[in-house]
């Protein structure tokens, strides 16, 4: 839904409209809006670390975390996603000084080190239920499997997201309503690397130990 | 509500019609086929009438691609009736069938017709009335009792209405394809599993709730932007009228609350089609952690529904009274008291299913202390009216059976809140008649009451006052024949739901019931006698902007009021502001100044019918139309953020004219 | 732009100060699962879950700036309603169930009572399976 949380009121500064407009007294209501929407998401996996939490014992007599998950692996996609928030922060640096071609390729770069992560997590799955420890195979993997994915739709919701703004900057450059943009799908990035904390420290490691 | 094909025989799904065949239709079944007759026989006569008076491009522009949060607020309420109608004939149905089933006798519903009527009457009541109502009411009163045009993201407001409607619809087709479920409002597993419940019914629940569901979570978001970031200039939070503050916590609610329901929904989804072992009695599932889960939503939930109406009998008493409402702010703090309390609460709707002592005895404390609040409400109602000059017109009349019924279904509550009473009245018909008891005495008359007190608002002209009183005398009164019985029988040990029962004792407390629920159909009749007869003479009942001499800036507009709300913008100096402006003979500057709107637009139905079409297709495994669907709701929604052209400027001559216009003759 | 609240996304330096920290974060706990170290259970599973806990802190001040004065503080209040909801969800969640599945099932040997940490869990748990397959 997250391409739909574009602003309408407040926020477009319309040519159309007499300089220094006694009616826009409101600031843009987009960031507070979204923050909200992300505490909402966050919610969500809430629920999805309560059920990992819970199920995450049932093994059914099927695999167990000591024989699936690779700390290493983890570690890659960990940093990988770690380098994309931070190539984003450059990315939005880059487009508040007004470059935006240094905006582009920065967002490229985050873009990039996403579509790895994905990657690696669309092999992990394959993986997994190539040698049969796929979800259906016990309330642990389904757990699993469920909240990582959760986590992984999200990422390519953002990388889908990331493109069309990358269009929408060649197409009309740092504006004002393209910064706000820009602003919001930062945070969204910065927030699903945040989660990702509690998946690879929960989900991964904690079980490792 | 089809009988269900032979089951033994193995599913076939067919790659273009997926698993719908022509058996799921219910051509045999006569009351489905009268019913769908009757449909298409008024949808062709209401086709035919608009297109003779030419109403379809006015609909479209001027109603269902608007962004105005007055006219979706409007359409939120329409949309609630209507599923009203059709939740309150599931009601009359079982009503009929438990006064007639006893002693051996079979009634008229077989069972699996009987247990889909009565998910959904649930499922309708609370998603698709309750919550359009509340959400209705709140869109539209909110904005203007802030000083606001309109809502943060009105396109937003727009789309989340629509799917809420495609979720409704999405409930009333599996009325003429397929069935609906018949595993209870909630869908506790193991019985709503893909195990025991093999047919589309659950399907529908799951992808109706769904869809909607998005609706509600980005309207929560939406509404909670709106308060934070568009208060008139001055008004701080404690200027804020109660119904705003009631809204505030109600959509921290939804916005809190309603993704645990996502969530949990989607795990069900997932162990129905893809084979996953959340809550399934074998390979590790627990289906005990379905029902922890969806109460964790569902006791806020019915603080969703309450709290709203608590905000709009504070706004009644107060101006019916005369008086500034007694105990302003305590009545904010029991209302931020209530939003936190109510997650702590949600192990008391299954005392009984084996937590221990501690446990239980946690859960059922907390539950006696949010009754506390809400009496500390119910005290600030009385002493407000206490030495006021009370009027009891109808919001009045409401405002009063709300505050006698509730407090004895509150009491009911705290009965069942402890946990050794609740291992007796678990499930039982005691249950059914506390939770009718707050629901109808609480949210009903509440939406009833809001209707009748906004409703000159809305239209300029008020609603006919002695309609309204039989309205109200019915369904008081009705209310407590069809209810009272039931505490009685649930004492007696009898459990919800029952198609049919041998004890022919209990027939006569259901035939009062029965009865009950008759007196309360004359009061929904006299309701909408009530517009029809005030529509018809609405130049009788015409009234000014301010026909109730009320408090709060809503009232500071024209009625109806124009497409901005307020010529001017407004500058708040405290609480009950729109009192202190008429004390100090408030005119407009007329001085007007252009006015910054958003744009209509049709992306929020569309992509919304594209939503309604996406879960039809996944309830009958239809998986290409499923993906062009899907993918084509995606697209259509980027596309949509290419657009940038989004708002316009109303002119100052307009403005100008719009309010010559709307002053009182 | 400028009546925009985000008037300040940080400096390079507020970033890499954030980068810094989260690599620290990141690796330390890694180290703590791959490297051979004589940490007891129960001191490493509570290092990965406090440094977790820390590294969400620092993500939410350097990458997302959150602070008490953006937006009037209002950022700040829904991020802590949604920290206590979600712990909520997660403690009260897993002590119901855990209540309930101590309850109701004696005999399971393979379910909650491990998450008190018995030592050998994973050894066991692997041929013990759950209580409820049966």
């Amino acid at each position: 839904m997250t391409m739909l949380d574009t602003p309408l009121t407040g926020v477009v500064e319309g040519p159309a409209g007499p300089d220094a407009h006694p009616d826009h007294h409101h600031e843009s209501a987009t960031p507070i809006g979204f923050w909200i929407y992300l505490m909402s998401d966050c919610i969500i996996f809430a629920t999805l670390f309560a059920t990992y939490a819970v199920l995450g014992y049932n093994y059914a007599g099927g695999p167990a975390p000591h024989d699936l998950f690779e700390p290493g692996f983890v570690a890659i996609e960990t940093a990988l996603l770690l380098f994309s928030s931070i190539t984003f922060g450059v990315a939005m640096l880059k487009a508040e000084g007004g470059n935006l071609n240094a905006t582009t390729l920065w967002l490229v770069i985050t873009g990039i080190f996403g579509l790895g992560f994905i990657g690696m997590e669309i092999y992990e799955f394959r993986h997994l239920i190539h040698i049969g420890a796929g979800p259906e195979r016990s309330g642990f993997l389904s757990a699993f499997f469920l909240l990582v994915g959760t986590h992984g739709l999200h990422v390519t919701g953002g990388l889908i997201w990331l493109v069309t703004l990358i269009v929408q900057l060649r197409l009309r450059g740092l504006i004002p309503a393209n910064m706000q943009r820009l602003s919001t799908l930062s945070m969204f990035w910065h927030f699903l690397d945040l989660v990702w904390i509690g998946v690879f420290s929960f989900v991964y490691l904690v079980r490792l130990i | 509500m089809a009988t269900e094909p032979a089951l033994t025989a193995p599913e076939t799904i067919s790659p273009i019609f997926g698993r719908l065949t022509l058996d799921w239709i219910p051509y045999h079944e006569p009351i489905l086929v009268g019913t769908f007759a009757g449909i298409v026989l008024g949808g062709i006569a209401v086709v035919a009438l608009m297109t003779y008076f030419r109403l379809w491009v006015p609909l479209w522009r001027d109603w269902l691609t608007s962004v105005d949060h007055k006219k979706i607020g409007i359409m939120y309420m329409i949309l609630g009736f209507v599923m009203f109608i059709r939740g309150f004939a599931d009601a009359l149905m079982m009503r009929a069938q438990q006064a007639l089933a006893a002693g051996g006798s079979e009634g008229y519903l077989p069972p699996h017709h009987f247990d889909q009527v009565f998910t959904a009457h649930g499922v309708i009541m609370i998603f698709f009335v309750a919550m359009a109502f509340v959400t209705g009411i709140m869109n539209y009163v909110m904005p203007q009792q802030i000083g606001a045009r309109d809502v943060a993201f009105p396109f937003l407001n727009n789309f989340s209405f629509w799917m809420t409607v495609a979720g409704a619809l999405l409930v009333n087709v599996s009325l003429f394809i397929g069935e609906f479920a018949r595993v209870g409002w909630l869908a506790f597993p193991p019985l709503s599993g893909s195990a025991f419940s093999h047919g589309p019914g659950v399907d529908y629940y799951l992808w109706s709730l769904q869809i909607a569901g998005v609706g509600t979570t980005l309207s929560g978001v939406n509404l909670i932007a709106t308060i934070f970031k568009m208060r008139a200039k001055g008004m701080k939070l404690f200027d804020m009228p109660v119904f705003t503050w009631t809204t505030l916590c109600t959509n921290v609610l939804i916005v809190a609350a309603f993704p645990v329901l996502t969530a949990t929904l989607t795990m069900l989804t997932l162990d129905r089609y893809l084979g996953f072992h959340f809550f399934t009695n074998d390979m590790g599932g627990n289906s005990m952690m379905y029902i922890n889960l969806i109460w964790i939503w569902g006791h806020p939930e019915v603080y969703i529904l309450i709290l709203p109406i608590f905000g709009v009998f504070s706004e009644i008493v107060s101006t019916f009274s005369g008086k500034p409402l007694f105990g302003y702010k305590t009545m904010v703090w029991a209302t931020a008291c209530i939003m936190v309390l109510s997650f702590v609460v949600w192990l008391h709707h299954f005392f009984t299913m084996g937590s221990g002592a501690n446990v239980n005895a946690f859960f059922g404390i907390t539950t006696m202390i949010i009754a506390v609040p809400t009496g500390v409400k119910i005290f600030n109602w009385l002493f407000t009216m206490y030495k006021g000059r009370v009027r009891f017109e109808v919001p009045m009349l409401w405002t009063t059976g709300f505050i006698v019924t509730f407090t004895i279904g509150g009491m009911t509550g705290v009965l069942l809140a402890v946990p050794p009473v609740d291992f007796q009245l678990h499930n039982t018909l005691f249950l059914i008649a506390h939770f009718h008891n707050v629901i109808i005495g609480g949210v009903v008359f509440g939406v009833y009451a809001a209707v009748t007190f906004w409703w000159p608002k809305a239209f300029g002209f008020k609603l006919d006052d002695k309609w309204g009183r039989r309205s109200f005398w019915f369904w008081f009164v009705g209310f407590y024949f069809a209810f009272m019985p039931l505490y009685a029988l649930g004492l007696m040990g009898v459990t919800r739901r029952l198609n049919a029962y041998m004890d022919q004792a209990w027939q006569i407390y259901f035939v009062v019931a029965a009865f009950g629920a008759v007196l309360i159909a004359c009061g929904i009749a006299c309701g909408f006698i009530n517009f029809a007869y005030s529509i018809i003479n609405r130049k009788k009942l015409a009234c000014g902007p301010d026909p109730w001499d009320a408090r709060t800036l809503e009232w500071a507009t024209q009625s109806p009021p124009a497409p901005y709300n307020f010529p001017e913008n407004i500058v708040v100096h405290g609480r009950d502001e729109w009192w202190r402006m008429k004390q100090n003979g408030f005119k407009w500057s007329t001085n007007y100044q252009p006015i910054h709107m958003p744009n209509s637009t049709s992306t929020g139905i569309v992509l919304a019918a594209g939503a309604l079409v996406f879960g039809f297709a996944m309830v009958w495994y239809i998986w290409w139309l499923a993906a062009i669907s899907l993918l084509g709701c995606i697209g259509y929604a980027i596309a949509h953020t290419f657009n940038y052209d989004r708002d316009h400027w109303i002119p100052a001559s307009v403005v100008a004219a719009t309010e010559r216009k709307g002053e009182p003759a | 732009m400028s009546a925009h609240s985000h008037s300040s996304h940080g400096t390079m330096g507020k970033l890499m100060t954030g980068f810094g920290l989260s690599a620290l974060l990141t690796v330390v706990p890694f180290a703590i699962v791959m490297g051979e170290f004589d940490l007891s259970r129960e001191w490493a599973i509570g290092l990965i879950m406090g440094l977790g806990a820390v590294q969400i802190i620092v993500h939410l001040v350097y990458f997302l700036h959150l602070n008490s004065s953006n937006e009037g503080g209002w950022t700040l209040a829904a991020t802590i309603l949604a920290a206590v909801i979600l712990l909520i969800v997660l403690a009260g969640s897993l002590w119901v169930m855990h209540n309930m599945n101590a309850n109701m099932m004696p005999m399971s040997p393979g379910n909650m009572s491990e998450m008190s940490g018995g030592e050998a869990m994973p050894v066991q748990t692997h041929d013990a399976s759950h209580g409820t397959d049966h």
